[in-house]
């Protein structure tokens, strides 16, 4: 009972509902959204890049950061995996894990700028969304990686399914899981709510905030990394400007999930279903007659009503506890 | 601000005679004016100058500067409210796209046979509303401006879109579109500096000498603090954001009229730009220091560079590297010298707290 009240409670549900009901109503009106071998795919796959980097992002803002480089670090390691691709042969597993170590790299220059020179992480990964970006344009030029560069056993992994369930979706549920059990079960992972919550606290406290808040970037950089992998599984092409504005949907996607914004409130679970929502709104539009060109005011409406409504609720919550404490005082 | 720090060097001799004489500033007057960010990052606008005007063929011509100050006249004049924002603790992410926005209805009403004054008026109207959306949410819901401005960012733009989706409008009288990159006669100096320029002076009047523009620095430095001081928080924040709407859309307008193209797309990114332009000039993301003509100098280094580069045939998005880049740099500088400031201080406290009882 207790689970239940719970589980019907959390934020994380109302998004689901939402997300839910968004599938539905376009089903209704359009059943191929879901009865049809593509639109199955599509719901399930195109979500997931930005749901990748959602549970990085989710990570990061618990700590109270933000990692607004992840779009730019997406573009880096997609385009070095494109590379590898095309003027070696390497097996593409380990290209796929020099892509990951290279995202964990990139995060890791953020991590340390952060918790060393103990600058605000929304200054520095500004800066470093322009740098690594700037520097995939020098490296990039006009080029780019056709998908005719790209070893046709790799792209299967794009499109391939594994009892229905497409590989890609696999992958991003088992670091979703993987991210959700260490946050919530581990002392570790409580430590980043504890950090986010008060930081100087967490510090008197004696924990080591500077090794988690850089632990926390790195992770971010790596599920980059791995996102920037699978995004050149997924498009087979990689320019300059891929995953540029990613950054923007992961921390909606957050927000919208019920990551408070400053931080120690929030789930990757939220986060990932937000990333779900946001994406899965975009591709519902159309079907439900509404012109392609609101899906971003539409976006825009959704993490407006997101961060009104977790207010009330703290209101409503700030509320009830002083009247329970008024009734036993 | 630097000239209220109380002085730190109370000496014994002082405090034996029993008259302690305060010295009005810690520092005297010409390290007061030179030994701050505003002042480097101003020397490094004139070094850059010089710099590229001596290695770069053609960039010491007018026109150059002519084309730099016609491409930055948006990121300048954005910075100006985004500077006073900034300094109150809060920041604004919508910016660009209030500028779209600003475009889209332009074009709109200009499709619709509106004259362009009208529909000028409209889109700052429009701009304002905006910028009073951000402030109510801010300020009445109480809600985070990062968080708010991230969702009207994609709110605005969305709307922008929506509204002229994929056509651009671009049949805008000559006069308009011609007085957007006019010049003041007999010079090469774009006719928008003049716009530019009254704008830097009212804002760094109301920033500077008013006890509007103290509110500010004061709900920056402390918030509690500038309660109970009198300073009108919700209210002074509530109007800096319309303030942005306003300037953004006539940034927008400015825009629309130089390209003479009216798009939802418009000025995509230049939020960007913009924060980092007030960053690299030396406010503080975390409120309560800066001063606007350091902004003005960290927007020009930026479009300096910019120019110099493409005049010298480098890529321009080399400039994303050298702005990240700059970026970073400041915001570690400062970080550092605060460091190394504090262990000089506390070694001086150490050295006079172990000779103390000895010279007494």
């Amino acid at each position: 009972m207790n689970s239940l009240k719970r589980l019907t409670r959390a934020r994380e549900t109302g998004i689901l509902l939402a997300f839910l009901l968004v599938v539905i109503a376009t089903t209704v009106k359009n059943p191929s959204f879901v009865f049809s071998q593509d639109g199955f795919r599509d719901l399930l796959v195109t979500p997931m890049l930005v749901l990748l980097i959602a549970v990085g992002e989710a990570m990061v803002i618990i700590t109270r950061n933000v990692d607004l480089s992840v779009g730019s670090v997406i573009g880096l390691t997609a385009y070095t995996a494109g590379t590898l691709f095309k003027y070696t042969d390497i097996p593409w597993l380990l290209v796929a894990l020099i892509a990951i170590a290279g995202g964990a790299a990139l995060g890791a220059v953020n991590g340390l700028l952060i918790s060393i020179a103990k600058v605000p992480s929304l200054v520095i990964t500004l800066g470093t969304l322009y740098a690594f970006r700037g520097i995939n344009v020098l490296w990039t030029g006009s080029n780019r990686i056709n998908s005719t560069d790209i070893p046709n056993d790799f792209q299967m992994i794009g499109t391939a399914q594994l009892l229905y369930i497409p590989v890609i979706t696999i992958i991003a549920a088992v670091v979703l899981i993987a991210a959700a059990w260490y946050l919530r079960n581990t002392r570790g992972g409580r430590e980043f709510y504890a950090i986010g919550s008060d930081p100087d606290a967490a510090n008197l406290y004696g924990l080591k905030v500077g090794r988690r808040v850089l632990l926390a970037f790195i992770v971010s950089g790596a599920l980059a990394g791995l996102a920037g992998v699978l995004y050149v599984a997924r498009y087979g092409t990689v320019d300059s400007q891929a995953g540029s504005g990613f950054e923007l949907q992961a921390v909606g996607a957050a927000v919208i999930g019920g990551v408070a914004i400053f931080g120690g409130i929030g789930s990757v679970w939220g986060a990932a279903i937000g990333a779900m929502l946001l994406l899965t709104i975009n591709r519902a539009l159309p079907v439900l007659g509404i012109q392609d060109f609101w899906q971003q005011a539409v976006v825009g409406a959704l993490i407006i009503a997101a961060i009104v409504l977790d207010r009330i609720l703290a209101l409503r919550q700030a509320r009830r506890l002083t009247v329970m404490e008024d009734s036993q005082a | 601000m630097t000239t209220t720090t109380p002085p730190t060097t109370g000496s014994a001799a002082n405090a034996a005679s029993g008259a302690r004489n305060y010295p009005g500033y810690g520092r005297p007057f010409w390290q007061r004016l030179l030994l701050r960010r505003e002042a480097a990052i101003i020397g490094l606008l004139v070094v850059v100058i010089v710099v590229a005007s001596a290695t770069v063929p053609h960039f010491a011509a007018p026109i150059t500067y002519n084309f730099l100050l016609l491409d930055m006249a948006p990121v300048l004049l954005i910075s100006l409210p985004m500077t006073l924002i900034i300094i109150t603790g809060e920041i604004d992410l919508s910016v660009a796209s209030a500028m779209g926005l600003s475009s889209s209805v332009i074009g709109l009403l200009t499709q619709a046979h509106w004259p362009f004054p009208a529909a000028a008026g409209v889109a700052l109207v429009v701009g304002a509303v905006g910028g009073a959306v951000n402030g109510l949410l801010v300020t009445r819901v109480g809600l985070p401006s990062l968080a708010v401005t991230i969702g009207t960012l994609a709110l605005y733009r969305g709307v922008a879109q929506g509204l002229l989706g994929t056509t651009a409008v671009t049949s805008f009288p000559a006069f308009w579109t011609d007085l957007a990159t006019s010049t003041i006669p007999g010079t090469l100096i774009p006719s928008v500096t003049i716009v530019i320029a009254v704008l830097a002076i009212v804002f760094g009047v109301l920033l500077h000498f008013t006890p509007f523009g103290r509110g500010i620095y004061a709900i920056g430095l402390s918030p509690d603090a500038a309660v109970f001081s009198g300073v009108k928080i919700q209210r002074t924040k509530f109007i800096l954001f319309v303030l942005a709407g306003l300037v953004s859309a006539l940034a927008g307008i400015f825009y629309t009229l130089r390209f003479g193209s009216a798009r939802g797309d418009n000025a995509t990114g230049l939020e960007l730009s913009v924060v980092a332009a007030v960053l690299l000039g030396g406010v503080s993301i975390f409120g309560g220091r800066g001063a606007l003509p350091g902004v003005l100098a960290g927007a020009l280094v930026i479009g300096v560079l910019a120019s110099a580069l493409r005049l010298a045939g480098i890529t321009s998005d080399v400039i994303n590297v050298i702005t990240g880049t700059l970026l970073v740099l400041s915001v570690i500088l400062t970080s550092f010298l605060a460091w190394l400031q504090r262990t000089r201080l506390s070694a001086g406290r150490k050295r006079r707290v172990t000779n103390g009882p000895a010279s007494s």
